[in-house]
C-alpha cells in the first residue's frame, strides 16, 4: 500500500537499499517466458542476458524465471541456444485477474 | 545592530554582479557550477578570481552549459554539499527541466539570476521575462530592488532554502545591467558575521552517507507522483513562514528589515502602485515628486514573488485609502490578462473578496528605459481610472506607437 503525501520521504526520495525488489515489475508483462526444463542445458546463456536478474537457479541448475519481476522482454527467449524458454502471451495465464 | 559589529561594517562602491560574488565568497559554498552568459558573465568572474586566489574552499565547475550547470548543482547538492550558481534570461531557460528537477528532488539550491530579456529578437539587456517565465518551477523566488538588496537576499536565500520546513530551492533575481552593471554604496557585513548566519549546512539524505544509504531521483509513476506535488505544495506554503523568519533574524543580526513585500507612503495613499525590481527605486522617487502637487500615491514593492505573498498585498492596499491599483509588469503574458503580476494580484483581490480598480503597465522589456516621466504617465492614468475614466486594462510605457 502506498503512503499518503504526509508519510512520504520527501523529494521521492527512497531512504532505505534494496527497495526495487518490492516492486512487482512483472505486473508490466504482456509477454511471458515459459521454462520447458527438459530441453535445458544449463548454459547459463539466459542468466547472464537477463536485464532484471530473473532468471532463478538452485544449485547450477536452472529452475525457472521469478514472474514477480520479468518485464516480459523476451531476450532469454532470443538467446536460449536450445528453445527451452519460449514467449507466450500472458493473457493465457492471467484468467483468474 | 550589535555594537562591535558596526565597526566590522564596510560601505564599498559596488555593482550588483560585484556584490552577489561577495556574498557567495562569504557563504563560500561547497560546490559551483556555472556557464557564462551577459548580464551574469562578470559576476562568475569575480567568483571564479576568488577560487583561484583561494579565498574560497569551493569546488568550481566550469561547466558546458546552464543545462549542465544546474545539473552539476543537483547532483552535488544530493550528495550533501552546499550548492550555488547563476545565470540569465536564455540560460535560465536552458535550465528549465533541471529546475523542475531541483525543486522536485527538494534540493536546496541557491542562484542568482541577473534578469535578462528572452529571445527572440536577441537581447542581452534587463526585464524579468526569464524568471516569470521560470515561476510554475517550484523555486521560492527573491528579487532584489538594488545591490545591496542582491547580497542580503542571496545571505537569507540559504537558510531559507536549507530550512528543514522547506527544502526548496531559491532563485534571486535582479535586474540586468540596471543593478547588476551599476555601481552603487553597498554595506558588506563582516565575513565572520556571514558565515555564522548561515551557518553549516544542513544535510538531509546525502547521497555519500555510506552508512545509509538512499536513492534520489527515482521514478513516481501514477501511483505517487502526485503526492509528491502535493509535498511541494506545502513546503511552499510553510516556505512563506520561513523566509519571514529569516528576514526577522537578518534584521536582528545586522538592523535591516526584510518582509515579503516593501511598502512607501502607502498608509494615506489614494492610489498605489506595485512593482518589482529597480524600477521600485524610480518609482519612490517619483512618488516623492507627486506628493508635493498633492497627488497621494504609495508603492508596494514584492520582495517574495513566490510563494506569493496575496495577505501582505492585501493587507497594505486595504490599510490605504485605495482608489485605483497600477500594476507595473516587466514581462509579457501573451494571451492572458495584463502581464503576470497583474493576473496574482487580481487572485489576491478575490482571496478577499475585493474588487479595486486595476491597470497594468508593461514596460521595460528588453532594457527599454522606465524614466521619471513614464511613471508620471502611468500614475495619470491611475487617477483617470480612479475618477471612473474609461483606461485601457494593458499599457505600455516608453513604447513608440
Amino acid at each position: 500500500m502506498i503512503k499518503g503525501w504526509k508519510d512520504l520521504p520527501i523529494g521521492g526520495v527512497i531512504p532505505e537499499p534494496g527497495t526495487s525488489e518490492k516492486y512487482n515489475t512483472g505486473e508490466w508483462r504482456a509477454w511471458r517466458p515459459v521454462f520447458e526444463k527438459d530441453k535445458c542445458v544449463n548454459c547459463m546463456i539466459c542468466w547472464v542476458f537477463c536485464p532484471d536478474s530473473c532468471i532463478l537457479v538452485e544449485n547450477e541448475q536452472m529452475v525457472g524465471v521469478d514472474y514477480d519481476h520479468c518485464k516480459g522482454c523476451g531476450i532469454c527467449a532470443h538467446e536460449c541456444p536450445t528453445k527451452a524458454l519460449e514467449m507466450k502471451p500472458e493473457y493465457l495465464f492471467r484468467e483468474e485477474d | 545592530m550589535k555594537p562591535e559589529l558596526i565597526k566590522e561594517v564596510t560601505y564599498v562602491p559596488y555593482s550588483g554582479n560585484m556584490a552577489a560574488a561577495e556574498a557567495m565568497r562569504q557563504i563560500n559554498p561547497d560546490v559551483v557550477a556555472a556557464y557564462p552568459i551577459t548580464p551574469q558573465t562578470e559576476l562568475m568572474q569575480f567568483f571564479a578570481d576568488f577560487v583561484a586566489n583561494g579565498l574560497v574552499d569551493t569546488e568550481y565547475i566550469p561547466v558546458e552549459s546552464e543545462h549542465s550547470a544546474m545539473s552539476a548543482c543537483v547532483g552535488a547538492a544530493a550528495a550533501g554539499s552546499r550548492a550555488m550558481t547563476a545565470t540569465a534570461g536564455p540560460g535560465l531557460a536552458y535550465m528549465w527541466e533541471i529546475l523542475g528537477v531541483a525543486s522536485g528532488m527538494r534540493l536546496p539550491i541557491t542562484m542568482t539570476v541577473v534578469n535578462r530579456a528572452l529571445s527572440a529578437p536577441i537581447n542581452i539587456h534587463g526585464d524579468q521575462s526569464d524568471m516569470m517565465g521560470a515561476r510554475d518551477q517550484g523555486w521560492i523566488m527573491l528579487f532584489s530592488e538594488n545591490a545591496e538588496e542582491q547580497y542580503d537576499n542571496l545571505i537569507q536565500a540559504i537558510k531559507i532554502a536549507e530550512d528543514e520546513r522547506t527544502r526548496l530551492p531559491v532563485m534571486v533575481g535582479m535586474d540586468g545591467f540596471v543593478i547588476s552593471h551599476s555601481i552603487e554604496r553597498v554595506r558588506l557585513l563582516p565575513d565572520k558575521a556571514v558565515e555564522e548566519f548561515v551557518g553549516e549546512p544542513k544535510v538531509m539524505y546525502s547521497l555519500l552517507d555510506v552508512d545509509n544509504p538512499v536513492t534520489h531521483g527515482a521514478v513516481a509513476m501514477t501511483d505517487s507522483y502526485m503526492e509528491f506535488k502535493r509535498q511541494q505544495r506545502d513546503a511552499m506554503e510553510k516556505a512563506y513562514k520561513v523566509i519571514r523568519e529569516v528576514g526577522e533574524a537578518f534584521e536582528e543580526a545586522f538592523g535591516k528589515k526584510y518582509e515579503h513585500i516593501e511598502t512607501y507612503k502607502i498608509d494615506d495613499a489614494d492610489y498605489v502602485l506595485i512593482v518589482i525590481g529597480s524600477a521600485a527605486g524610480t518609482a519612490k522617487f517619483v512618488i516623492d515628486k507627486v506628493r508635493e502637487r498633492g497627488d497621494k500615491v504609495g508603492l508596494i514593492k514584492i520582495r517574495t514573488y513566490r510563494p506569493f505573498p496575496y495577505y501582505d498585498i492585501m493587507d497594505a492596499i486595504e490599510a490605504s485609502n485605495c482608489k485605483a491599483v497600477g500594476v507595473f509588469d516587466r514581462a509579457e503574458t501573451f494571451g492572458a490578462v495584463g502581464g503576470p503580476l497583474f493576473s496574482d494580484i487580481a487572485a489576491a483581490m478575490h482571496l478577499r473578496g475585493k474588487s479595486y480598480p486595476m491597470v497594468d503597465f508593461i514596460y521595460g522589456l528588453g532594457g527599454r528605459d522606465t524614466n521619471v516621466n513614464h511613471i508620471e504617465e502611468a500614475i495619470d492614468k491611475v487617477k483617470r481610472l480612479a475618477a471612473g475614466e474609461e483606461v485601457p486594462l494593458t499599457n505600455y510605457l516608453n513604447l513608440n506607437e
